[in-house]
């Protein structure tokens, strides 16, 4: 099972929890395990074609994982995911 | 450049400064020619301002065109109960000249535009953004790309921060982190969600720290690498931030060849201090027609869309609440016969739960205009405004 990090604005949609865990061999099977468990992330983590939205960005560690195999990623027990979406508060 | 030396005054004033191996002379000297543009006074603003100037950054411009308000205080610590009212940016000069008389602070009293943020921007070497929009942020960062000046990037929501360095020669911009802005709505923003006021803070002076270090040349900066603050756990994380391999090494981001309208860009109709409210029509309801139609004793329900902490700072008599996000799982409470009339805090989420029930077949649906901030303008004073 990894570990999923969840961001401050999508804490509401997994009732408040700050950390999911997830099994699967790949970043996008955990994702998947993950909207599975909270159907109402899946319109803030996925466009309507399916594919990961632009201001959502996924770590493996600390890598970005555009940089990785996108979502073919794989997963070891010991990795944590790391979703950051654009925040644009400052004042 | 005129031959910059540091007076009797200044020497004493920065002297914990001058006896550091990585300041010294030559450093505070550079610090002193070094020309830092402050986009936004606010949360992150007021402390970076407050830093910089202490540090004797020899010019600082500063960005802002919005005045004082109570709800700011509680974060944007370079303004006082005093200042409610005044222009921020007079407030933040008076602030900055009583911690440092020795800086020149240049006062830009404009909303940063497409049109005028190559030249504001080319005038110094570095910026720092504590803007609370995307369309703002996307134009410092294309601007900064353009021009080739450090974007010392810091963000906030709620118990959480983020910053970085964007468009430093060589490394990563804002488009390579966040290739497009979300849809509006998807992303709250600090006045819908709120933000602990100590985060900006930590946030402002993380970037603060940033413009001082490379002003210096020393140590390791954030360039490359994108720092995660959170408050609730206090942890913070980093996460490795790379140039987009589509953009040349040594050339500009090849997504920006200039500036573009950047409220199309984030989907955002522009905003206004004077916008004209938006006209009458059978779908909204003023303020003050809710209140003759509660006196008529009209029948028809009325749901707050609010969230539970902000009905329970005041509600209009007579409402219901059901948030924004339960509204979907809650529709049986609701029939679609009634007339229903759905209210928010400024009628934004109120309008989005308006669009929701008419798709669910409700046909009689009002959104009230300005939402409880309204009410509390034209009928009720006595419910409180936050």
């Amino acid at each position: 099972m990894a570990k999923i990090l969840i961001p401050t604005p999508l804490r509401q949609y997994t009732g408040n929890q700050d950390t999911v865990e997830a099994g699967g061999a790949t970043v996008g099977d955990a994702l998947k395990s993950l909207t599975t468990q909270f159907p109402d992330l899946r319109k803030n983590l996925y466009n309507d074609e399916g594919k990961l939205r632009s201001f959502v960005n996924v770590y493996v560690n600390d890598e970005d994982i555009r940089y990785l195999s996108k979502e073919a990623t794989p997963l070891g027990a010991a990795d944590s995911i790391s979703i950051v979406p654009s925040i644009a508060g400052g004042r | 450049m005129a031959e910059a030396a540091l007076s009797k005054e200044e020497i004493l004033r920065y002297s914990r400064h001058l006896i550091m191996p990585e300041v010294g002379m030559e450093g505070q000297l550079k610090l002193k020619q070094a020309k830092v543009l402050l986009v936004g006074t606010g949360g992150l603003g007021s402390p970076t301002a407050l830093y910089l100037a202490a540090a004797g950054i020899g010019t600082i411009g500063l960005v802002d065109f919005d005045v004082v308000d109570y709800s700011n205080l509680q974060r944007q610590v370079i303004h006082g109960t005093k200042d409610v009212g005044r222009k921020k940016i007079e407030s933040a000069e008076e602030t900055m000249r009583d911690i440092n008389p020795h800086i020149s602070i240049v006062k830009h009293e404009v909303a940063l535009t497409s049109e005028n943020a190559l030249g504001i921007i080319a005038d110094y070497d570095i910026v720092a953004d504590g803007t609370d929009n995307f369309p703002t942020r996307y134009l410092v960062n294309d601007a900064c790309v353009l021009l080739g000046k450090p974007n010392v990037y810091g963000s906030i929501f709620r118990f959480e921060g983020q910053a970085s360095i964007f468009a430093a020669p060589g490394g990563p911009c804002y488009r390579c982190l966040y290739p497009e802005p979300p849809p509006p709505g998807l992303v709250p923003s600090c006045a819908e969600g709120g933000v602990l006021g100590i985060l900006p803070g930590v946030i402002g002076v993380i970037q603060a720290t940033e413009v001082v270090k490379i002003i210096l040349g020393k140590g390791e900066t954030l360039q490359g690498r994108l720092m995660l603050y959170d408050a609730l756990n206090m942890k913070f994380r980093e996460l490795k931030l790379r140039r987009d391999p589509d953009c040349p090494a040594d050339g500009k981001c090849t997504k920006i060849h200039g500036l573009i309208d950047y409220h199309q860009f984030c989907g955002v109709p522009q905003q206004s201090a004077e916008a004209e409210p938006p006209p009458p029509s059978p779908g909204n309801i003023e303020v003050t027609d809710l209140k003759a139609k509660i006196d008529r004793g009209d029948n028809f329900r009325l749901i707050d869309v609010r969230e539970v902490h902000e009905f329970q700072i005041g509600r209009i008599p007579g409402s219901t609440l059901i948030p924004l996000g339960e509204l979907p799982k809650r529709l049986s409470e609701l029939n679609p016969e009634d007339e229903i009339v759905v209210h928010c805090k400024m009628g934004g989420r109120s309008a989005k739960a308006a669009d929701l029930l008419r798709a669910q077949g409700f046909k009689r649906v009002i959104n009230v205009t300005g939402g409880i901030l309204a009410w509390s303008d034209k009928v009720d004073p006595s419910v409180p405004k936050y």
